[in-house]
């Protein structure tokens, strides 16, 4: 399993790269993972103001769908579109396709450094 | 093969005599530019291309089919033969009322049976299926609401055991759901019920037995409890093959219902429809019913539409040559039949049950309706062989596999409906299989991740067909020609 | 009487003897006894396979079978080849659940994959789904298709067939759709009506092709004043006419729907019909219902699975944009072998043949006096004034075993709707006008 040391994380499974007042979103290597293969991707609208631990996003395997949340609120103000044709990225480089980029962001949730994330995932791995 | 890749230009056959008027086409701005493609194939190849397809199929014809929750008994023969009469089939729906007594007539009869099977007042023929039922039942409960001045009741309480359609069935009709927990014995956590319900409460949708095969003994307790808070109770009728003649829906505090006739009422799926879900309700609800029912007056029939319907759900009447097939169905049974039908039914089940449950975790361990689910967790942890390996194994020996991965909270789930049309031999075969199956995945668990060998294609890449859809063939050509 | 339950009394005590019971009725202990009947059900005792097939024999029997037809409103009476019946009986075909279990199911999934493909070429469009209940739930599952959270408002011409339009209005009040209905003008859409309307929170604008009164609509001036709004385009269509007239795609329509039940399904007084969907590529994931794509196995042979399923009920619950699961693939797999058998000469012919036979009716009968209201061009459908009360004329031809046309209501009250197929041949259509002469 993949953690990139310079990103931020979410309990659900989100990292978040900040730069000044906007941020990039994307799914974890876990995430994706545990999803299995991704088979389509409905992204937000650019424009649409989400809120801490709002629903953006979701994606689909062939048998399953997944809300996916933010932990920071702001507007979206680019999506991935590229996604939209090739959702197997996600599968491929979870941190190379990311999913949306907010500009202004309103709130910041609950934020995991990579060590806390690391700590996170493999709590769950044992109750598991 | 495709059937596009059988055609040759300049085949098949004429089936029309010349035109006896002048001809006249549209004019060149109403005319079509774009090539049509259809095949061009002689009927001898056209009907072994339909043989070739059955061949790839399996129905309830070939053997036993205990998809849980989808009661796939036996479609008796009589049934078809009835709704290819002429006289039902070539009925245009806008004859007038005089020229069609015998529909009216059939449609009456029907309602008064459902009526008396489900304690319900009056039914409609008009919804297509299950789900079309529902959204029938749940607009119905709303202009209720409404024409009470009751605006804010915005909420549809949904179990989590409960199918996909009723929550998605709630969203278009309007409302939000609440889904409330299962509790310890497979029923509704009473508690958590009265937690959820208030003055924003439209209604509960529930399916007793439900999708777990167990009948909720709380059922009076729960249904006062959306009454008190002023409340509608919506019955699904997926799973009434259980309790016919035995106890009624209506007698449970039930309101509103559908029923399933491509289910209970034994007229056959059609690999995937036409169903028809007709839509009963007590009296306080009988304005706000759609389309048209037959009323019955000095013998004759005539069509009356409700004082404060919600209008139509669908073209005319319903699904009416199933309607036909339904009733031809209840006549044969009769109340004796119907009671017989459940009976059967639920020990068939319970019989399959107590022979695999030694081997097999059941969901819930206790005496079942007449469905019962199986977690294969344990057998996935010990093995690695899952639901979805045990299933495809079935099929390698010859019988369709049961329901899988549903009801959604149970893990690995395997559903299994045998019905009451399956004989004492065919459900020993069938565990003798299941049973065998257990061994061969502590022996050789392997050969289970290549399952199904037998079948004309092995298992198939469904996340390239999501990920790539090719949903249409695509002519090599313009012409259509090859 | 008739049971169909195998079980011997004897093994029905052998099955409850394995879990140590005496009666089955000891299997319903869980049912509280307030609710359990008390009595048994009142309804009539099982009959027999003969009485049974005595009484609804009877039943059928007190319906008036018509054998010349010249009414259609939504319903058609087109020639069925024998050999439809015969693909629609096939009971491995027939008896079949939804194609769950694909390596089980290719016959059905490769069948449904054959309709798609020949809705998409009778409508120009890309992708088709396996089906609805009918023409009319078609029409609202296509507008539920448009609805984007700042585009709600719906427009539907006031010509479209009025069940289509009710059943729309059903939806529509579900989910709180604003639904504005634009008028008729000369028989047709009143175009100037959604040039001064249509907004950008405009989320499609519906018509039916040919209308309600058979006439051609302006197609393309229609689609263009929605798409310049940033609305969707939805057409209804008979696909009968698609053998001859101009395609909903070549229109511009993004979607196109509609009652598939000329396509080899018989009257039967209303259903089981068959609802048809179709659209461009872009809209392909917002379709309702099943699909079927085509994919490989595990050893590289072409195979069918039912795919993108991820929009449907059973995974998206309350988040899905459709309640169907069920949904008229036998009215499907009978189109399906009926556009195979016809070809597409066959098609064409019958389309050519439904038209001509229309044309020849309103002459004669507008030499009658039935003066045609019809300013313009018309498909197989015609409405025509009558110079005698309607419901006399229709007793009238009752009387001599003939379906007349149909006595439209409302604002058209007076007026008839009638219907030619190539099933009516020029000696019935001559019969006809013998004996209104009469009247």
């Amino acid at each position: 399993m993949k953690i990139l040391n310079d990103l931020f994380y979410s309990k659900f499974h989100e990292w978040i790269k900040f730069d000044g007042e906007s941020a990039v979103v994307g799914l974890t290597d876990y995430a994706q993972s545990a999803l299995g293969d991704i088979v389509f991707v409905n992204l937000p609208e650019i424009g649409d103001e989400v809120g801490v631990d709002g629903s953006f996003a979701d994606v689909e395997s062939v048998k399953a769908v997944s809300d996916i949340y933010t932990p920071v609120g702001g507007r979206v103000s680019a999506i991935n579109e590229e996604l939209l044709d090739a959702p197997e990225k996600i599968n491929q480089d979870a941190y190379d396709a990311w999913l949306v980029k907010f500009d202004k962001i309103t709130e910041k949730g609950e934020l995991l450094s990579a060590e806390e994330y690391k700590a996170f995932v493999e709590s769950i791995q044992e109750e598991a | 093969m495709l059937v596009f890749e059988k055609s040759r230009e300049g085949r098949g056959t004429s089936f029309l005599p010349i035109c006896d008027v002048p001809e006249v086409l549209p004019s060149p701005q109403f005319q079509r530019k774009l090539p049509l493609q259809l095949p061009e194939i002689a009927e001898t190849d056209l009907n072994r291309h339909y043989s070739e397809l059955g061949e790839k199929a399996y129905g309830v014809n070939h053997g036993a089919y205990p998809l849980g929750s989808c009661t796939m008994k036996y479609n008796p023969k009589i049934n078809e033969e009835m709704a290819g009469l002429s006289g039902f089939s070539e009925i245009h729906p806008l004859q007038t009322e005089e020229t069609v007594q015998g529909c009216l007539e059939v449609m009456n009869l029907l309602e008064k049976y459902l009526c008396e099977i489900t304690g319900m007042t009056h039914f409609t023929m008009q919804p297509g299926a299950g789900a079309h039922g529902e959204l029938t039942g749940l607009l119905m409960m709303k202009a209720y609401h409404q024409k009470h001045g009751d605006t804010k009741r915005t909420k549809i309480i949904v179990p989590d055991s409960a199918h996909g359609t009723n929550p998605a069935s709630a969203t278009m009709a309007g409302f939000e759901t609440i889904t409330v927990p299962s509790n310890k014995d497979g029923g509704v956590d009473v508690e958590k019920l009265k937690e959820a319900v208030g003055s924003d409460t439209a209604g509960l949708m529930l399916t007793n037995p439900n999708t777990l095969g167990l009948f909720d003994k709380n059922i009076l307790e729960i249904t006062e409890i959306i009454h008190n808070c002023g409340g509608i109770n919506y019955y699904d009728g997926a799973n009434l093959n259980a309790i016919m003649g035995i106890a009624r829906p209506g007698d449970m505090g039930f309101d509103v219902i559908h029923v399933n006739l491509h289910k209970t009422f034994s007229t056959p799926h059609g690999g995937g429809g036409p169903g028809s879900g007709p839509v009963g309700c007590k009296k306080f609800l009988s304005e706000f019913l759609p389309s048209v029912r037959s009323e019955e007056k000095d013998g004759r029939f005539r069509l009356v539409k409700a004082a404060s319907s919600i209008g139509e759900m669908k073209s005319f009447y319903g699904n009416f040559l199933i309607v036909v097939r339904a009733l031809t169905y209840l006549m044969t049974m009769g109340k004796e039949g119907v009671l017989q039908a459940s009976e059967n039914a639920v020990l068939n089940a319970n019989y399959m049950l107590q022979k695999l449950k030694d081997l097999y975790t059941p969901a819930y361990n206790k005496t079942c309706m007449h469905e019962f689910v199986l977690s294969l967790e344990k057998l996935k942890k010990e093995t690695g062989v899952s639901a979805l390996d045990i299933a495809k194994g079935m099929i390698d020996k010859g019988i369709h596999p049961p329901t899988m991965y549903f009801p959604l909270i149970v893990h690995e789930a395997l559903m299994f409906e045998p019905t009451e049309t399956e004989s004492k031999e065919t459900m020993d075969d069938m565990i003798e299989i299941l049973r065998d199956l257990y061994e061969e995945a502590h022996t050789t668990p392997e050969q289970f991740h290549s399952a199904p060998i037998s079948t004309p294609v092995a298992r198939l890449n469904e996340v390239e067909a999501a990920r790539n859809p090719i949903l249409k063939y695509d002519w090599p050509n313009e012409k259509g020609d090859i | 009487m008739g049971s169909y339950v195998p079980s011997t009394d004897l093994e029905r005590r052998e099955m409850l003897s394995t879990f140590g019971l005496h009666s089955v009725k000891e299997l319903f202990e869980d049912i509280p006894q307030q609710v359990r009947l008390k009595e048994e059900l009142c309804l009539p005792k099982g009959m027999s396979e003969l009485e049974v097939r005595r009484n609804m024999m009877g039943l059928a029997n007190k319906n008036k079978v018509f054998t010349s037809i010249f009414r259609g409103a939504g319903s058609y009476r087109h020639f069925i080849p024998a050999i439809v019946k015969s693909v629609i009986s096939k009971e491995s075909l027939l008896t079949a659940y939804t194609p769950y279990q694909p390596e089980l199911s290719q016959g059905i999934l490769q069948s449904i994959f054959e309709y798609q493909t020949m809705i998409c070429d009778l409508t120009g469009m890309d992708a088709s789904n396996a089906s609805v209940y009918d023409g009319a739930t078609a029409a609202a599952e296509s507008i539920m298709m448009c609805q984007e959270r700042k585009r709600s408002k719906v427009f539907i011409s006031k010509t479209v067939n009025p069940f289509v339009l009710e059943t729309v209005h059903t939806y529509c009040y579900g989910k709180k759709i604003e639904l504005i209905i634009v008028p008729e003008k000369n028989g047709v859409t009143d175009i100037s009506f959604i040039e001064k309307k249509i907004d950008s929170s405009t989320a499609c604008v519906y018509i039916q092709q040919p209308n309600f009164y058979g006439s051609f609509e302006d197609g393309e001036k229609i689609g263009e004043l929605a798409h310049n709004a940033g609305a969707k385009y939805i057409m209804g269509v008979n696909p009968i006419s698609l053998g001859i007239a101009k395609t909903p795609r070549e229109y511009g329509a993004d979607i196109a729907v509609g009652e598939g039940q000329p396509l080899g399904i018989p009257l039967s007084f209303g259903g089981p019909y068959l609802g048809f969907m179709a659209t461009v590529d872009s809209m392909k994931r917002k379709l309702p219902g099943r699909i079927v794509g085509q994919t490989k196995d595990s050893n590289g042979k072409i195979g069918y699975v039912l795919t993108l399923q991820a929009r449907e009920q059973h995974i998206r619950r309350e988040k899905s944009s459709s309640n169907i699961c069920s949904n008229e693939a036998l009215c499907a797999l009978a189109a399906g072998a009926y556009l195979s058998a016809m070809g597409k000469k066959g098609l064409r012919e019958v389309a050519v043949q439904s038209m001509s036979k229309a044309d020849y009716l309103a002459e004669r009968l507008s030499e009658l006096g039935y003066k045609l209201v019809n300013k313009e061009e018309f498909f197989n459908e015609f409405v025509t004034e009558s110079p005698k009360p309607v419901s006399e004329v229709m007793l009238l031809l009752e009387s001599k075993g003939i379906l007349g046309g149909y006595p439209l209501r409302g604002e058209n009250e007076g007026n008839i709707l009638w219907c030619c197929t190539e099933m009516n041949s020029k000696k019935d259509i001559d019969e006809l006008i013998a004996i209104l002469q009469e009247v």
